[in-house]
Parts: structure tokens; sequence; C-alpha cells
């Protein structure tokens, strides 16, 4: 079945193409080809990761372009981390358009929006199954242009085209280093093939330095990409797309696809160690920087947005420290979690119509639904005992203790804690205590948009079981068997880590039941008593403010003075030929008088000159 | 008659040309023009006979084309009035300074 990898992402191209014509005048027709197309491509990629486990892989390729001696090739392939990502991706995506169907019931525009989905599945599923960079950056793009035709999907909303633009823009940044990085890597290994690149990282064909410089430009890509410091600012504010576009983005697409490159180019970092260096520190501050900005937002989509900046810190981090695994069994659970907890928070947004956690409450006894699937995602991403994200942190925790890297582990534990912290912070202001919401009557989403709640509810809980220290490390295993060369870790756990950690998750639970939950401890104790800190938290530590009055008004004002440029001197000189040529126009269009009388004195004169010439040069047959 | 010079033939075909050309030129009355254009017809004429007489190898030719000439420029004037008859019906003017369509 692997051969057939390349029918997966052609199934939601189907559906964008077919939608592309009959969006228009279709309504829930639109949701069911998108919807089926997606299963489809879903069963052929589940049948592609079980051939996949089962040992075969795929590597197809041909030539697309010639330049001189130069090839460029086209084609597929399929490893571990790839069937793992098609599966996932392909899975998210049919559960997210499942959902979608039910929330999207009523806008207008229902036909268009699943037709970006049916373009946004294909660019991520092609992105991952493709074995060169040059076809990888084609569809990493593409992902880009998708997500901004889908946050700005309200186009009507100011926020929400302002926010397309940043996310955009701000990717882009990272686009560009990508883009560096991958020319120097084929100027280096004269091939923009995966295998060749590593075959000549592995051979030592490429000076240190330049592995070294690669490695990070193209992490730079990542981190535009997966919104890590200092180029998460877009993610946030991508919040103003249709929220099942947030679960999408946020889950199984865009932002995994940073995540996705660095493990795809694992050899190339595994051969510099300041490259990994800086994959982990970026990782680790940007898990506790995004953690510590989440406790403090009140717009229930913001707190959730910082929330995956800060999961996708931690998986950033477990590749820096060498754990390749649990970097990738992260992203797996947090694909589940993640999913869940945006539906949920979609569903309830979809019954109050707000997304003011002050201004929701007592939900529980009025959702009999969204209020546990939300609190399983809430304790899965917490990592509370014996659900998902219990076991992937877990995995994070050793391998960084493993690296010896003590600073990394001690933020790591902090940004735990504030996980649990601010995950139950919502959870107690939007489901428990009285309600503060406006809406009369509450009612409980469609039969569409529960079911692929509860399916990723049951992912959550149980997606960790696939690689446990004390059950069986499948997903080590499997990764082991085919990739020796990448440098696996199999640490099987330590208990003290597993203890610690688990203190620490059930801290930050306890102590946002103290302040939400019991209200033993007033909400104001911390911002009553120190209130900058509070303000400097909800602010985004000024980082936006920041990049307003130094980058954005740079580049805007450059750009003010190259369009008074253009317009005042390069149009000036245009306009000067314009009316040099129109003078001399009216100039001779004088001549052109139709007086026959003027024609022929002009000839008379002629005829004068031209005997005058002749007299004085003494003829013309001389 | 032979002991007159070419040359008087010849200045006095000048002077008619150049009042024929001057008259072509600088008149606005069209019929005015007509006549200069005549005059200017005459002084080849003029020449024309002068050459069958004095040229170099003098022969009866000169004054066969100077008939013809004269015919064709009867022809000429003919048509010529035509069509400034047929001007001045349709414009109520000869004056040759409003004639000037074909430049719109």
């Amino acid at each position: 079945m692997v051969d057939y990898a390349w029918l997966v992402p052609l199934f939601p191209l189907l559906s964008f193409v077919i939608l592309l014509f009959f969006g228009q005048r279709w309504r829930s027709g639109a949701a069911y080809t998108g919807v089926i197309l997606t299963f489809l491509s879903f069963v052929v990629a589940v049948t592609v990761l079980i051939d996949q486990i089962g040992g075969s892989t795929a590597a197809v390729t041909f030539d697309w372009l010639r330049i001189g001696d130069t090839v460029l090739s086209m084609g597929f392939a399929v490893q571990p981390l790839n069937a793992l990502m098609l599966a996932l991706v392909a899975f998210v995506s049919f559960l997210v358009q499942l959902y979608s169907k039910g929330y999207m019931a009523e806008d207008p525009r229902i036909g268009i929006f699943f037709a970006y989905l049916g373009l946004f599945t294909f660019s991520m599923l092609a992105l991952v199954i493709s074995p060169n960079l040059l076809q990888f950056y084609i569809f990493w793009e593409l992902v880009g242009v998708c997500s901004f035709l889908l946050i700005g999907f309200y186009y009507y909303k100011e926020e929400a085209k302002a926010a397309a633009k940043k996310a955009f823009i701000v990717t882009r940044i990272g686009d560009v280093a990508l883009f560096i990085g991958m020319i120097l890597l084929f100027w280096q290994a004269g091939s923009f093939a995966f295998a060749d690149i590593f075959e000549a990282v592995e051979a030592g064909n490429i000076a240190p330095g330049m592995v070294t410089l690669t490695a990070i430009l193209i992490f730079v890509g990542a981190v535009g990409k997966s919104g890590q410091f200092p180029l998460h600012t877009w993610l946030p504010d991508a919040m103003e797309g249709p929220t099942p576009v947030s679960a999408l983005i946020h889950a199984a697409t865009m932002v995994a696809a940073g995540v996705y490159l660095v493990a795809l180019m694992y050899p190339l970092y595994l051969a510099s160690s300041a490259a990994m260096l800086t994959v982990a520190i970026v990782g680790g501050f940007t898990a506790i920087f995004a953690a510590s900005i989440g406790l403090v937002q009140r717009d229930v989509k913001r707190v959730l947005a910082y929330s995956t900046v800060s999961q996708l810190g931690y998986m950033m981090l477990a590749l820096g420290v060498g754990g390749y695994v649990a970097g990738v069994f992260h992203l797996m659970t947090h694909a589940f979690f993640k999913a869940l907890l945006f539906l949920a928070a979609g569903s309830v947004i979809h019954a109050v119509n707000t997304q003011d956690i002050e201004k929701m409450g007592g939900l529980w006894k009025k959702l009999r639904f969204t209020g546990p699937l939300f609190l399983a995602g809430a304790l899965a991403i917490s990592g509370f005992p014996l659900l998902s994200g219990f076991f992937s942190k877990d995995e994070i925790f050793v391998a960084t203790l493993g690296a010896g890297r003590w600073i990394l582990f001690a933020i790591a534990l902090i940004a735990a804690f504030f996980t649990a912290f601010y995950m139950f912070r919502l959870f107690f202001l939007i489901f428990q205590g009285e309600a503060r919401h406006e809406e009369k009557d509450v009612y409980e989403s469609p039969g569409s948009m529960l079911v692929p709640m509860i399916v990723l509810g049951v992912c959550a809980v149980l997606g960790g079981y696939v690689n446990t220290a004390w059950f069986g490390t499948f997903l080590a295993d499997w990764f082991g068997s085919s990739t020796n060369s990448l440098g696996i870790d199999e640490s099987g756990g330590s208990p003290g880590v597993t203890i610690i950690a688990t203190v620490v998750v059930l801290g930050g639970i306890y102590l946002a039941w103290l302040i939400y939950g019991k209200r033993a401890i007033s909400r104001e104790w911390l911002s009553g008593r120190v209130p900058w800190v509070h303000k400097v938290l909800y602010r985004k530590y000024y980082v936006d403010e920041g990049y307003h009055h130094t980058i954005v008004w740079f580049t805007s004002g450059f750009s003010r003075f190259l369009g008074f440029f253009d317009r005042f001197f390069v149009n000036g000189l245009v306009e000067l030929s314009a009316v040099l040529v129109r003078a001399v126009g009216g100039m001779v269009r004088r001549l052109q008088s139709g007086q026959v009388q003027t024609y022929g004195t002009v000839v008379l004169i002629g005829f004068v000159v031209v005997i005058l010439i002749m007299a004085v040069t003494g003829g013309y047959f001389q | 008659m032979n002991d007159l010079p070419l040359s008087l033939f010849l200045v006095l075909a000048l002077v008619l040309f150049c009042v024929g050309l001057y008259g072509a030129l600088s008149k606005r009355n069209a019929v005015i023009v007509l006549i200069s254009i005549e005059l200017m017809l005459n002084a080849v004429n003029l020449n024309l006979v002068a050459f069958s007489k004095y040229g170099v190898i003098p022969s009866i030719k000169g004054q066969v084309f100077a008939l013809f000439t004269i015919t064709v420029a009867a022809a000429e004037a003919a048509v010529g009035l035509a069509i400034l008859f047929a001007l001045y019906r349709t414009r109520g003017t000869v004056n040759v300074d409003d004639m000037d369509d074909l430049k719109n």
C-alpha cells in the first residue's frame, strides 16, 4: 500500500477542485464532499501506516526539471515519521471537517470554507510525503497561503484581515531564512533530496560551520511556522479565524509543519551541537514564555493559542536535547488533545456566543458532553497521570535530564506547572461557579460536532499508550527499527522524574482549584500585590508593541520614503518624458494644417533648398 | 524671328511661372488659384515650344507636346471648375482656407 501513498493528498485536492466549481451553490453538499473525500484520504493513510509499520518503505522520484547536468526531481517517500504524520493529519483533518459541518452550517460561504480546508489538507499531506527540500518548500508555502485564506475567512472583520496579513508576513520572515538555508544546502550537497543531503552531512562533505549555519537557518523557518519566540506573535492573532480552523492549524497542520521540519532534518542537527543547543534553548524559552502569558489571558481561544505555542516549545526542546521520539510523540499526543480542546472551546463558544471566559461559568450542567470532553483534554495537556500528555511530557523531561540540561529541565517543569494552572483556570471559569453569560437558552452542540470531539477525547486519553515506559515503547521501537542513524534514545524513563512531574502538575491543578474553584485564595492576591506583573503578562510582554515601535515603524517609514521617492522622482521622470513628447507632437501637429497652399509652399521651399545645395556642391552627377 | 535669342523666351516663361506659382500659393480665392495654375501650365508650354525651335536637336515633338498640354489643361480646368462649383453649392464659399476637411 505504501506505493499508493500519493493518493492520500489527492483526495483533498479533488475536494478543493470540485468545491471551487460548485462550492458557491452547494451548502450541505459541500460539507459532505469535503468530509467524504477526506475520509477516503484518511482510510488510505491508515493502510499506508499499517503497511509501513510492517516494514515497507517507498521512495518514488521522477525528473521534473533538467538544467545542464543538474536534475530537479519530484516524487514521494514514505518512512516511519511521515507515515505517522500522514495518518495524523488526515485523521485530524477529517474530524475537523466533520465538526465544521455542524459549526459552519449557518455560514453563507460554507462552500468556500470547505474548499479552503481541502486545499489546506492537501498542502499539508503533500508536504509530509515530499522526498526533497524543494518540493517540501513549495507545499510549505501553500500551507502558508491556505492559513492566510482561512484566518482571514471573516474578511469583513478588520481584526481578521489584520491577523491574516500578520500570519502571512511573520511566517514569511521564517520562510526567507528557510529558503536561504535550502539554497545553501543545495549548493553544498548538490541536491535537494533529503537522502543526498544527509549522506553529504554524514560523509563530512560539508564544513561544520556551514552545517550549523544551514541548520539554524532551517530552524528559523520552523520558528516562523511553529510560532516559536520571537516569531510567535502571529499565532494568537490567528484566533480570528473560525474555531475549526484554529483546531486544524494548531493541532495537525500548520504549526506541526515546523516541528516536522526539524524532525525531518534531524541528521543535519545531530551533526551540529550548536544548532541542537539553539533549538533546545529557543524551545525551552518559548515553552515558559508562552505559558506565562497564557496564565492571565481572558479570551478562551487565546489561552489555548498560547498553550499551543508553549507545547510546541516543548517539542522543540525535546528535539534539541536529542529526544527525537519524545518530540514526535508529543507532536502526536498534542494533535489529539489540542484539537479536542479547540473543538470543545468552539462548542462552548457556539453555545454562549462569547469568547470571554469572564462571561461564561456554570456550564457543566448545561453542556453534558462538552464539559467532560474539555476536562479530558485539559487533564491530558496538563500531563495528568495515565493520560496521553503525561507519557509524552515525561519522555521530554527524561530526555532533557538525560542530556544534562538542568536549567532547561527546571524551565520545563515550571512551564508544566503553568500549563496545569492555566488549563484548570479555564476549566473552572468556564464550567464551574455561577453563570455569568447573557445567553438565555444554552444548548449542547449537534451530533456532527460531538462525534469528532468524542473520538478525539478517546485518542487524548488513550493515545499515550503507544509509547510508555511501563507497557512498551512501540513508537520508539518502530522509529528505531528503520532509522538507527538518528541516535534515538532508548531511555525507558525514570521513576524519580515521573514523580516530580506528577507532583508539579497536581500542584498546578490544586492551585487553580483553590483560586478559581473553591475561591479559598483571592484572585487578586498576586495581581493586587505586584500589579505590574499581571499587566506585563496581560500585555504579552509588550512584544507586539515592541515590534510595532521598532521593526514595523522602521519598515513603514522606509516604505513611505520609497513611496515618496517613487511618486515624485520616478513618476516625475516618466511624466517629464510624456510632457516632452506631447510638446514636440504639438509643434509637429501645426505642420499638418490641411491647407493645400501651405503644403505647396513647403514643397517649394524644399525644392529651392535642393537647388541651392546642388548649386553649391556642383550638382548631383559630379 | 531668328534674331531673337532663346533666353528671352526662357525669361518670359520664368516670369510667367513665378507669377503663377505666387498666385497658386498665396491667393485665398479658389478661382484665382485655378487661373494661376493655368498660368504655370502656359509657362511650361512656352518652354516646350521654345526648345522645339532652339534646342540642341530641333524637332516638331515639342510643339506636339504643347498641344497635348493645352488639351489636358482644358479638361483639367473644366473638372476643377466643376468641383469648385459643387463645393460652392454645398459650402457657400470658395475660400481655400476653409477647405481643410482631409485634416479631420
